[in-house]
């Protein structure tokens, strides 16, 4: 939690800074904690713990602008850090983007709690986390005799922020988080040790699914053994809910300001364009409650509110901050995205693979990029091969290319099946005539 | 708001950094990012002259602790049976103990150094052990350093911003003085001076002063309403003596380069095919087909491809690999890793025999051997593990041109951004920011932006040809590895890799 004591803290640190000639000036406070355990064929082989807290400063000084952190809150030390952060900020170039948002942008509080910190995380019994990660290596230890390692964890954390500026925004979240995880590795053909991995992760301790990834890790596993890769060519592309979200990446990365203003976006000057097949639908729903990425401001204290990122192919928003806007002569809109919703389906991963004939199922990136200026990208993949309807060989050592807008204009089908714990919740997904290259 | 990184597994991501801060100025339409240390109360600046006799203690005066708290903290360390513990003190800014017992690690850190918040951390790490052996921390030797690989003229710490943002505003003009069609460019300049203070519980403290200087430039043009960028980059550990006019003359010149090539360059047709590794950046190869799969984390818990290949051989007997913390002012080198051991130079290939992993403490007790040096971590947050240095093949005796005369059809590849393994299966790749077709034994079309993937020990096994011409690139290199980030280069003379699958339309 942040205390009163700090709060005030925070506001005497605010009238200090203007007091010593910032014209605006914003000011931050976070404070967090996380443990994590990890196991090895279930025991215990590292405990890490840690708590932070830090004031950040964002100072604004005759048309410059400085950014200043630290962890040392007292008040004596605070007021030189304060002085000589005015000093230094005097010593950069001008750049009269460099403003507050405008005050009428913020939000004003009076909305719902999004419920995103889980009161009872400060009374877990350390040894209930313990046994949470050997719970899961055991649901795979023992279960298949070429199994070489079982690697489990636990991690569990919570955060506090508060902030305030110069122009009248005052703001407080606080989250917690809880994750569950297993990897196991098995002796494979030849020298090779295949492993993969499942994990879960929750906001709250109760909704985390604590069952069945010890599991899960093994089955994922097991299915690698054997991987080939297959012949290149032009296949129908399905990727998996886990995956999804790294095609979309570029897309996003593309429509921020910064890369806009810079002229780094394969997307600049594309608003209100159709740049994806008509299945391209996508929202930024950001006051779902109990979601994981919710909230009502982003970084600057401006109010988020829900938006339409992609409808049906066609691009609606640009996210621009404060700072691009005023460098690109538009209007701000908002920072970045809070939770992504992909418009679904009604299959899911199984029955979207037995509709496709010929194609390849992804189910992990190994490496690769993204051109931010053109688009073109190159990944490496392993997977499956698809033969009318059915998984019929592991596959690996393999590249997907193109480039994104074909990519996405060739969006044939969306599944039912997003991953809920995550911000993204982009569901598996259906490409068709994408170029793959092994053999 | 936390981070929250999903699980990889064994996969490791690393990438040619660029580094964007915060504080960026705009100047024209260029962007200039330049970060210092402004924010931290600076190490005393008296410490450059009493380092020389007495550098542990005036570590030790700086962090405010005195050996007796140092000593109290590792008992309070030990006292759950833990047979080894270590602080480990960074400026900027805090300190993490670490607790052994057997191959186990408690971890805990602080960033408000006092005895009261080092004692609670040392309690925290120390829950890993539960046994009623009682270690006894030995009292503090000097362990001192042999040898300064980068021992540098001017500090960082002693340069105001004033001094560096000529450099620059250089570098921006200068590239948009080389050609007409630059729109964008992004310049910044990155120094760090981290100091860093080691002791254990069997007496070993040291101390090391590390600087680290990145200065890159990202290059945006339009050529008939297309859009590409590309970038150049140095990293060393060096002071402010690093920046002159030359070095901003390479640097603005390869990064139009590197960026107007790309308007020419097409995607090659994919598959499997010969692809001849240039000098130089092509070590990501060397990082990702073999570095990380011989850490001795991953072979210790046999879940490396190579865990059963020590002293076997695995390639052609001309070629050798060296894993090297010793080379002067590069980004990787080290006088001491962050668990007091000395920087030094290992073959991990030797005439074509895998002959060493790369240790840290806990996999040298394993293996009941010395440790080679390679325990690093990210910061004072972090535990240390085996981690690379400087990664480079030795020169081989073949010419370049012989190498790409014995082409028919492949690539030639040399510029690369990011690359990822995995080390159990073995399959890793590299993406090709730019490189050139080979047609009958010469190079002809341009090509960028694919993906090459391998498999470690095939790959390793299908390197015919090794030239004369080794190089290391000094880039930005940025290794990723349990969330925990590394400064590291590599290195390699340019080589024929047999067969790679290569990204591409088909």
């Amino acid at each position: 939690m942040i205390s009163k004591e700090n709060k005030k803290l925070a506001q005497w640190a605010m009238d200090c800074a203007l007091k010593n000639g910032c014209r605006e000036a914003k000011v931050s406070l976070y404070s967090g904690s996380n443990t994590s355990f990890e196991l090895r064929d279930a025991l215990m082989d590292k405990l890490q713990q840690a708590s932070e807290s830090r004031m950040s400063l964002f100072l604004y000084v005759d048309g410059r602008y400085g950014t200043y952190s630290t962890n040392r809150l007292d008040k004596k030390e605070l007021e030189s850090f304060i002085r000589n952060g005015v000093e230094s900020t005097r010593y950069l170039a001008r750049d009269e983007a460099r403003v507050l948002p405008d005050a009428s942008r913020y939000y004003k509080g009076g909305k719902p709690d999004l419920q995103l910190l889980d009161p009872k995380f400060s009374a877990v019994n350390p040894d209930d986390k313990v046994a949470l990660a050997k719970a899961a290596a055991e649901e795979a230890m023992g279960k298949d005799p070429r199994i070489i390692s079982v690697e489990s964890s636990y991690g569990d954390g919570d955060g506090f922020s508060y902030q305030i500026t110069s122009n009248g925004f005052e703001g407080e979240t606080r989250q917690s988080w809880y994750s569950l995880s297993a990897s196991v590795a098995v002796k494979g053909e030849g020298e090779a040790r295949p492993s993969s991995y499942w994990y879960e992760s929750s906001l709250y301790l109760d909704k985390l699914i604590k069952e069945g990834v010890g599991q899960k890790a093994l089955e994922r596993t097991l299915q690698k053994i054997g991987q080939k890769k297959t012949k290149s060519g032009r296949y129908t592309m399905v990727v998996d809910p886990v995956n999804s979200g790294q095609l979309i990446r570029p897309m996003l990365s593309a429509v921020f300001g910064s890369a806009l203003q810079q002229k780094n976006s394969f997307l600049l000057d594309k608003l209100g364009q159709k740049v994806g097949s008509d299945k391209f639908t996508l929202l930024d729903e950001p006051h779902l409650i109990g979601a994981s990425g919710a909230r009502y401001f982003d970084g600057e204290g401006v109010a988020t509110e829900r938006r339409s990122v992609f409808d049906k192919g066609v691009l609606k928003t640009y996210y621009i901050d404060t700072y691009n806007a005023k460098k690109m002569g538009v209007d701000p809109t908002i920072a970045n995205p809070s939770v992504l919703v992909m418009q679904e389906g009604d299959k899911d991963l199984g029955g979207l693979v037995a509709g496709v004939d010929h194609g390849i199922l992804v189910t992990g990136f190994n490496g690769g990029n993204s051109n931010s200026s053109t688009g073109d990208f190159s990944y490496g993949i392993e997977g499956f091969l698809i033969e009318k309807g059915e998984l019929t060989l592991p596959l690996s050592e393999m590249n997907v290319t193109g480039n994104m807008i074909a990519l996405w204009n060739s969006l044939a089908e969306t599944g039912n099946d997003p991953r809920l714990n995550s911000s993204w919740r982009i569901p598996s997904l259906v490409f068709e005539g994408v170029d793959f290259s092994g053999l | 708001m936390c981070t929250f990184t999903s699980y990889l597994d064994n996969s490791l991501i690393d990438e040619q950094y660029i580094y964007f801060m915060d504080r960026r100025n705009f100047i024209r339409t260029g962007s200039l990012a330049l970060a210092g240390a402004a924010a931290a109360p600076a190490f005393a600046s008296s410490l450059a002259e009493s380092e020389r006799s007495a550098p542990v203690a005036s570590a030790m005066l700086h962090f405010g602790v005195t050996e007796a708290d140092v000593r109290k903290t590792l008992t309070a360390a030990l006292e759950k049976g833990g047979d080894y513990a270590d602080l480990f003190f960074e400026h900027t800014y805090g300190m993490g103990v670490r607790v052994l017992s057997g191959d186990q690690t408690g971890y805990a850190y602080i960033e408000n150094i006092t005895l009261e918040e080092m004692l609670k951390a040392a309690r925290t790490a120390a829950r890993i052990a539960s046994s009623s052996m009682k270690t006894k921390p030995v009292s503090l030797a000097e362990r001192s350093l042999k040898t300064n690989y980068y021992a540098i003229s001017t500090p960082w710490e002693g340069v105001v911003l004033k001094e560096k943002i000529p450099y620059l505003q250089k570098l921006n003009d200068k590239i948009f003085a080389l050609d007409k069609r630059v729109q964008k460019v992004s310049a910044s300049l990155n120094d760090s001076t981290s100091h860093i203070l080691f002791c254990n519980s069997e007496g070993v403290s040291c101390y090391d002063y590390r600087p680290m200087v990145t200065l890159s430039a990202v290059c945006i043009m339009e050529e008939n309403g297309r859009f590409e960028n590309s970038y150049s980059a140095r990293a060393y550990r060096k002071g402010f003596e690093f920046l002159s006019d030359d070095m901003i003359d390479v640097i603005a010149r390869e990064a139009v380069e590197n960026t107007s090539i790309l308007f020419k360059a097409i995607k090659p047709r994919g598959g499997e095919m010969p692809v001849v590794m240039g000098s130089g950046g092509s070590g990501i190869l060397l990082h990702e087909a073999i570095g990380h799969a011989f850490e001795a984390d991953f072979n210790r818990k046999n879940i490396s491809i190579f865990s059963e290949q020590l002293n076997k051989k695995i390639c052609n007997e001309h070629i050798s690999v060296v894993d090297d913390g010793t080379i002067p002012f590069n980004r990787g080198s080290i006088n001491i890793d962050d668990e007091g051991t000395y920087g030094q130079k290992t073959y991990i290939v030797k005439d074509g025999v895998l002959t060493s992993y790369l240790h840290d403490r806990i996999s040298a007790r394993h293996y009941g051997i010395a440790s080679t040096g390679n325990g690093r971590r990210e910061s004072f947050r972090n535990m240390p593990l085996p981690r690379m240095r400087a990664t480079y093949m030795e020169a081989g005796n073949v010419k370049e041109s012989d190498i790409i005369a014995s082409v028919k059809n492949g690539i030639f590849v040399d510029k690369f951004t990011n690359g990822q393994v995995q080390i159990g299966a073995g399959d890793f790749t590299f993406f090709v920011k730019s490189g050139y077709l080979i047609e009958n034994g010469k190079l002809t079309q341009p090509i960028k932006d694919i993906n090459i993937i391998g498999n470690g020990p095939k790959a390793l096994a299908d390197i015919t040809m090794v030239a004369d011409n080794d190089k290391i690139d000094n880039g930005t290199w940025t290794c990723g590895k349990d969330g925990q980030s590394c400064p590291v280069t590599c290195g390699m003379p340019s080589a024929l890799v047999s067969k790679l699958t290569v990204g591409g339309e088909s």
